[in-house]
């Protein structure tokens, strides 16, 4: 009998944990859902969020942190299924446009303190579709060159005010000793279209190669394409890290943050870590220089932002863009410059961050870093004419799946599986498959 | 000459036992000193073996996340999905042990080839259910998914249990005007009970550490511990001392639930195994 007792209990304690858990997911009014990555400037806003609700105390917070290819599944199923799990996302500028054609992104209209034309017009307008704006940028990212200023005095060598690839393939067989570790230059191999294929895009357009004709025929075979997969191929053959096709971004950060890389082309967001002592081992040895040139020398050129947006699903979109318009004003700025000090501050966004000397001061990179990005122009000119906006992406919905599998493909020339001729031959037919599938090409 | 063979052999076995069992835990081990080492010292190559432990990854992760809130529901969902299953799964299995019909034997393969679909599969009808049943982002809604796919697993291990009580012992009970809930109750599962035991230890340990659903199912209110450690990843950033930390944490509770019942899983895993 007391066993019976005993089991009809535990069952209503088990029903009412589970009712009560069902309960408590209700929404209350007032709460925010915020989908973001996990990334040390949005680390830096979950903390000082609750100034926010101070400020605003009938609005509460609630964080949801996920792996950003994560994120970017949640978020498109939760818009897509109109589920309103999230009041506000994360996402950068490859999906902005692409999401706003389809209805899915409210549209944002700050008021005048806000200075809109505080924002770098270059950051801007790649969140600007049909002249609205979409989302809000946190923070924004281009491209440059890190390299070791004692390896290079070490080798007798000078890194140019503008180096070419060619230069760096020089310097890199210069540096490399192997036998300590040290590698000439480290690159991203990790395949995926915004590991591997972020970086061969943006060095494929300096190299005079395309992505596609203005028909939506794939150029793979092109002769500009193979000379841009044969210096990358052969520079990493020859002076890059061993496995160099399981390293991505926080891969070669670790690698040129320990003392192993040389030179590392990669997103100016890694200067800020690299000169941290707490982060680098070599914080007083980094020197930087603008990305390298190729033959072709123009092209677009990268450009990432890291953006807040209220999806049209939100229950709460007036609430949603009050706290995107404080998460990315003049005045957060100078909230993380006050708790966190300046060189915590978000970085590529506001011209006006720039223009504070403290801030100039505490990030030696900061000038060269907005040079790069006012000057970056995802929308630039392509050897030929070309149907597509972007610099390290191609700004259509099918490029996540094209990119990473021509990622993949990439990949196995620098194990040897294929060479870059038999690579680009089957990225080539992979593609026109996967557009020809999709609508985009006949 | 034949004790000399056997002494060798059995310092063999044992060598090649432990040798299995080093490797095998090798990864747990290295997570957790990883966790005890700073970012620059957990990505430093050669990897460290000799290090000065530090608990900064750990103080950031509880300072980051509350891990409380992530366990709790991890506790909730592991416990309830296990119970409703196995409430469920005693009673089919009892039937399909006890009383078969031609169609038992087709319809254990059956519920085991639910398997044999690749979650992802069905991830669309389940988040649609899901949303229009209001159970996204609950404990319950995970609960009733993860009770879903262990269930198969567990009715297949009660079965195999319940097959190794003697039949005889059950119609005795029978004869002495027992009901089916009385000889269900109080003569089958007494004599089951370390293979229950074991089963619901397996079913505990497969929700506890289940990720797909969770992360698919819950964002904030019912994200369990699987979701905590999915939220140190970073893009852009060093993490992996913050991530071993909070894996460390993450599965600690299931690790030390494990060492103190492993007598009781071997005893249920071998049950009926010699007669």
């Amino acid at each position: 009998m007391s066993r019976l007792k005993a089991t009809r209990t535990a069952i209503c304690t088990l029903a009412l944990l589970l009712t009560g858990s069902a309960l408590s997911s209700a929404e209350a009014a007032g709460t925010l859902t915020i989908a973001t990555v996990n990334n040390g400037d949005m680390i830096v806003m979950r903390q000082l969020s609750s100034e926010f609700e101070k400020a605003h105390p009938d609005i509460h917070l609630n964080w949801v942190t996920l792996e950003e290819n994560v994120l970017r599944q949640r978020v498109t199923t939760d818009i897509a299924m109109k589920t309103g799990q999230f009041d506000v996302v994360t996402i950068g500028n490859y999906e902005v446009p692409i999401w706003a054609k389809q209805g899915w992104l409210t549209e944002i209209k700050p008021d005048a303190a806000y200075d809109v034309n505080d924002i770098l017009p270059t950051v801007r307008d790649s969140l600007t579709a049909d002249g609205k704006l979409y989302a809000l940028p946190f923070y924004a990212e281009s491209v440059m060159t890190y390299y070791r200023k004692d390896l290079f005095q070490k080798a007798g060598l000078t890194m140019p005010d503008a180096p070419t690839y060619d230069q760096i393939r020089q310097f890199a067989d210069k540096i490399t000793d192997k036998t300590n570790q040290v590698y000439g230059i480290c690159l991203r191999g990790k395949p995926g279209w915004g590991e591997n294929m972020a970086y061969i895009s943006s060095l494929a357009n300096t190299f005079g190669a395309q992505w596609f004709d203005m028909s939506w025929k794939p150029t793979m075979t092109s002769d500009a394409w193979k000379a841009t997969l044969n210096w990358y191929v052969s520079a990493l053959k020859a002076d890059g890290p061993p496995g160099a096709t399981s390293n991505g971004f926080n891969e070669n950060l670790a690698l040129f943050a320990s003392g192993h890389c040389g030179i590392w082309i990669d997103s100016t967001v890694a200067g800020g870590l690299l000169f941290d002592p707490k982060q680098s081992q070599v914080a007083d040895k980094v020197g930087f220089a603008p990305s390298p040139k190729g033959p072709y020398g123009k092209g677009p050129t990268w450009l990432w932002s890291w953006s807040l947006a209220v999806p049209v699903s939100s229950h709460q979109s007036a609430d949603a863009q009050t706290f995107i318009t404080w998460a990315t004003s003049k005045d957060y700025v100078k909230l993380v410059a006050a708790q966190k000090g300046w060189v915590a501050v978000p970085a590529g966004t506001r011209a006006s961050t720039y223009a504070a000397p403290e801030y100039v001061k505490a990030a030696p990179f900061a000038s060269f870093v907005l040079n790069a990005i006012k000057t970056a122009d995802p929308n630039g000119p392509t050897a030929q004419p070309r149907p597509y906006t972007g610099a390290q992406f191609v700004g259509i919905p099918e490029f996540q799946a094209i990119g990473t599998q021509v990622g993949q493909t990439v990949a196995a020339t620098l194990s040897d599986q294929m060479t870059v001729d038999q690579a680009l031959t089957s990225a080539q037919a992979s593609i026109t498959r996967a557009l020809r599938q999709s609508g985009r090409a006949r | 000459m034949a004790l000399k063979t056997k002494t060798s052999t059995r310092i063999g076995v044992t060598i090649l036992g432990w040798g299995i069992a080093l490797w095998l835990f090798f990864p747990i081990f290295w997570m957790i000193l990883t966790s005890f080492k700073s970012e620059v010292q957990a990505i430093s190559t050669p990897p460290k073996l000799f290090f000065m432990p530090t608990l900064s990854s750990y103080g950031e992760v509880f300072e980051r996340a509350s891990y409380w809130h992530f366990a709790l529901n991890t506790v909730i969902v592991s416990v309830g999905a296990t119970a409703i299953a196995v409430a469920l799964a005693v009673p089919a299995a009892y039937s399909m042990a006890f009383l078969p019909s031609k169609r038992t034997r087709g319809t254990l393969l059956w519920m085991l080839s639910t398997r044999m679909l690749p979650p992802v599969g069905v991830l669309v009808p389940i988040y649609l259910l899901a949303r229009n049943t209001h159970l996204l982002d609950t404990c319950t809604g995970l609960a009733v998914v993860d009770m879903l796919t262990n269930l198969p697993i567990i009715v297949w291990m009660l079965y195999t249990f319940f097959r190794e009580v003697p039949a005889p012992i059950l119609e005795a009970g029978r004869m002495d005007g027992a009901t089916r809930w009385q000889e269900m109750t109080m003569v089958l599962l007494p004599l089951a009970l370390p293979g229950i035991a074991s089963t619901a230890l397996l079913s505990l340990i497969l929700c506890w550490n289940e990720a797909f659903w969770s992360l698919n199912l819950t964002s904030s209110h019912a994200a369990p511990l699987t979701a905590f450690i999915a939220s140190f990843s970073s893009p852009e950033g060093l993490f992996f001392g913050k991530l071993s930390a909070a894996s460390t944490l993450a599965v600690a509770p299931i690790l030390v639930f494990g060492w103190i019942s492993q007598k009781q899983l071997v005893r249920g895993l071998t049950f009926g195994a010699v007669k």
